[in-house]
């Protein structure tokens, strides 16, 4: 088979380099090509591991959770804000009106950044129990922990959320650095990682030409993401025939009551709502929580009925019940609104490119989940690349891409579909749908550990 | 009676295999690799079992040079190919799963705490066979100082070019297509001067493997580690690695594997252990074709993966009992060694 001997070593040395110098070996030129031309088109361009296209609640989230993972320490991070640094020396006293409800996982991610203690310093309200209540009958369901004891939740600014990061973003100024102002015109995406003499980075050009490459673009720039559109990612959406009228009222009951409206109703009626003046959309919002007139003698019949029924099946469940709020006053000038509707990202990754937040996934403020989503994206990526640094992989391999999106929809897609079927169970007053609807929110409402298992899943 | 029939059929089985398409490889070496060597490695291995019990030692000696030359041709035509993940290095890609931590945590183990972010800064690692580098690559990324070395020239080219857009990795990553022996014996630039020796899916493609634990034992440091992964030498391991493997599945590339030259780990343990290795830890791994990944099992009877330490000092012939069997073959070794 071989004719080697012992002496022949050296020989065989000869020989080997015989057989590789005839082959055609195409790398040795492209190495050769590359080495004379890419060297001074690649050296301008500086080269990022991460950059995040976004610096929204959930971008600057993203870019603490890198900086501050001892894993990916000496890792170069970037931040791409277009707009300005959100800097809040002292807490404004009029509220915002856009707020968030942040869940007790995302409260988690905020202090592990450590921006949760800045959060608490400047404005946040911790909430034990949630109702629901229907227009169409006297069906409500309850959301609380046990006792009354335990957040459930917390009402955030967003603007406190952004300036609590950026604060915190300060501190890792050496591990990650931020560019405000800065609009990104073009991405290029890298070809497949066959093709030797082709540069295998994701291009980011900027409005004032400068092009900076990375190993792992992370797209959160919101619901319109231009790092989803660029990739082609395909997304399912629909608008919703609704737009949110956000308010920050004050109650009657006490002084310290300040809350926070998200109306969610057709676009007509909420351009109406808005041209109103103070005290007729004080009026208007006190006959939403408090009318009749769409409550049915058949509806009633029904409810009480089932009630009833309920009642002798589990005695004892179902806790106190409170009245919707009385509203005094609104918030000067506080009054906006913005349409609403669903996107859902079909992927979340591509080779090199994650979406995070809104960009991947969009819901209706009803359940206050979209930021959760967000945070939640955040946290599980983090941890994924973290692992992936510690065992030497490139940040933009697919393996690891592939386990946050697998993750993550399976967690994202039950919550978006159940709220969009609240959505839409909801937006009728047709009997037999309001009849349906106070039979499941009674049924449930009797359930404990149903609900223990809805604010559990919500919870994370 | 009984190696024939079972012969006529993997005759029958491979006929069949080798008329359908094949991407890539030409299909006539395939033919006659897969015929001759599955139907020979078959009828040797029922006449090794029927004269030595299962436990037979044959190490391979044929020559002095580790490289077999029909193993560096079967290389060269695959050189391009390294690094398509889902293409027929599909299951190397997915092995770096289990063997960069096994390699990172035992050496993280010998030497203590390094700084985060570059938990192996400081350590020489020597990659033996490595390819297109994808081994070498992630240890890079770690921090390490990582030769990589491989006698297919392209396979060198192809990790060079991969590796060289990467600023992370040109500092402390190089590459040269020689062999180890050639690294060993240089002048002495090669002697003591690596912490770790890595060679993964390399030992069943060698023609000597006493020569190349010399190598290794050569161009260690006292204390320093050696990696080895590579297939075991078992009726299972040739169902799998060869048969499925090779055959039915495609998971690997026709005619990579000779059943003749896999290594038990007790085999491999004894010859590392009279070279002046200790073996610290040996693990099987196990290869799931439906998700592509590998874990970490209990047996060793198909892949498994060995830890080896260079013993620190060289055995002292006058402190060691003469009466102790062991010592004296230490001993007798030593000499043959040094002499």
């Amino acid at each position: 088979m071989h004719s080697l001997t012992k002496t022949a070593l050296s020989f065989n040395g000869i020989g080997r380099r015989c057989v590789a110098l005839n082959r055609f070996s195409e790398t040795r030129i492209i190495c050769r090509g590359l080495t004379c031309t890419a060297e001074h088109g690649e050296h301008e361009h500086e080269l990022y591991d991460v950059i995040i296209s976004g610096g929204g609640m959930v971008g600057t989230a993203m870019a603490c959770s890198l900086g501050l993972d001892p894993n990916l320490e000496g890792k170069k991070i970037l931040l791409l804000e277009a707009g300005n640094k959100k800097v809040m020396d002292k807490v404004p006293d009029a509220y915002s009106t856009r707020v968030s409800s942040i869940s007790p996982g995302s409260a988690t991610l905020l202090s592990g950044v450590g921006a949760w203690d800045h959060i608490m310093n400047m404005r946040c309200k911790p909430y034990q129990k949630m109702q629901v209540w229907d227009a169409c009958s006297d069906a409500l369901i309850t959301f609380d922990k046990e006792n009354l004891q335990d957040e459930m939740a917390y009402i955030v600014e967003n603007n406190i959320i952004v300036a609590a990061l950026t604060k915190q973003l300060e501190n890792l100024s050496d591990q990650v650095r931020v560019q405000y102002k800065s609009k990104v015109v073009k991405y290029t995406w890298p070809k497949s990682h066959q093709v030797a003499d082709a540069i295998p980075w994701v291009q980011v050009t900027l409005a004032n030409g400068q092009i900076l490459q990375t190993k792992l673009l992370i797209g959160a720039d919101g619901p319109n993401s231009m790092v989803r559109r660029e990739a082609g990612i395909p997304t399912v959406t629909w608008n919703y025939d609704q737009s949110a009228v956000v308010a920050v009222l004050h109650l009657s009951e006490l002084s310290d009551t300040e809350s926070s409206l998200v109306w969610s109703t057709s676009h007509r009626h909420a351009e109406e709502l808005l041209q109103l003046d103070e005290e007729s959309f004080v009026d208007s919002i006190n006959t939403a929580f408090w009318s009749n007139e769409n409550h049915s003698e058949l509806v009633e019949t029904a409810g009480s009925l089932f009630r009833t029924a309920l009642s002798v099946l589990m005695p004892s469940a179902g806790s106190a019940r409170q009245l919707p709020p009385s509203v005094a006053g609104i918030g000067p000038k506080s009054r906006i609104m913005f349409p609403l509707g669903m996107g859902h990202a079909s992927e979340y990754i591509r080779h090199r490119v994650a979406l995070i937040g809104d960009a991947a996934h969009r819901v209706h403020p009803l359940a206050g989940q979209g930021a959760n989503l967000g945070f939640g994206d955040v946290a599980c990526l983090t941890q994924l690349l973290s692992q992936a640094a510690f065992n030497g992989k490139d940040l933009g391999a697919m393996q690891h891409l592939l386990e946050y999106e697998t993750e993550r929809q399976r967690h994202n897609l039950p919550m978006m579909a159940a709220i969009d079927l609240m959505k839409r169970l909801y937006s009728t007053n047709a009997a037999p749908m309001v009849v349906l609807r106070t039979f499941g929110l009674q049924a449930t409402n009797t359930l404990p550990a149903m609900k223990a298992q809805i604010m559990a899943f919500a919870s994370k | 009676m009984y190696s024939k029939k079972f012969g006529r059929l993997i005759l029958g089985f491979c006929t069949r295999c080798s008329t359908s398409v094949v991407n890539g490889t030409p299909t006539s070496t395939r033919t006659t690799v897969s015929w001759t060597s599955v139907c020979k490695h078959h009828t040797q291995f029922l006449e090794h079992r029927s004269q030595m019990g299962f436990a037979h030692v044959r190490i391979r000696s044929a020559s002095k040079t580790t490289v077999d030359p029909n193993e560096v041709k079967r290389f060269q035509l695959l050189a391009n190919k390294w690094w398509n993940e889902q293409g027929n290095f599909a299951a190397l890609h997915s092995m770096n799963d289990l063997r960069v931590p096994f390699i990172r945590d035992n050496l993280l183990n010998a030497h203590g705490g390094r700084r985060p972010g570059k938990p192996l800064a400081g350590l020489r690692i020597l990659d033996v066979g490595c390819g297109g580098g994808l081994l070498t690559e992630p240890l890079g990324r770690l921090g390490a100082d990582v030769l990589g070395i491989d006698p297919v020239a392209d396979s060198i080219g192809t990790a060079e070019v991969h590796a060289w857009h990467d600023p992370d990795l040109r500092g402390n990553v190089r590459y040269r297509a020689i062999t180890l022996e050639e690294l060993s014996e240089k002048g002495g630039q090669g002697a003591g001067q690596f912490d770790a020796v890595v060679a993964s899916e390399v030992v069943e493609h060698l023609a000597d493997l006493e020569t190349f634990t010399l190598c290794c034992n050569q161009v260690l440091k006292p204390g320093g580690s050696l990696f080895i992964t590579t297939v075991n030498k078992t009726q299972l391991s040739y169902a799998l690695a060869i048969v499925a493997a090779e055959e039915v599945l495609r998971i690997v590339p026709s005619g990579t594997h000779d059943w003749d030259k896999f290594v038990s780990p007790m085999e491999l343990e004894r010859l590392l252990e009279s070279n002046g290795f200790h073996v610290e830890s040996i693990r099987g791994m196990l290869y799931n074709p439906l998700s592509g990944a590998w874990s970490w099992t209990e047996s060793t009877s198909i892949n498994y993966a060995l830890h080896a330490v260079k013993l620190e000092e060289e055995p002292n012939l006058d402190e060691d009992d003469p009466e102790d069997p062991t010592v004296i073959v230490a001993q007798a070794k030593a000499r043959r060694w040094y002499n």
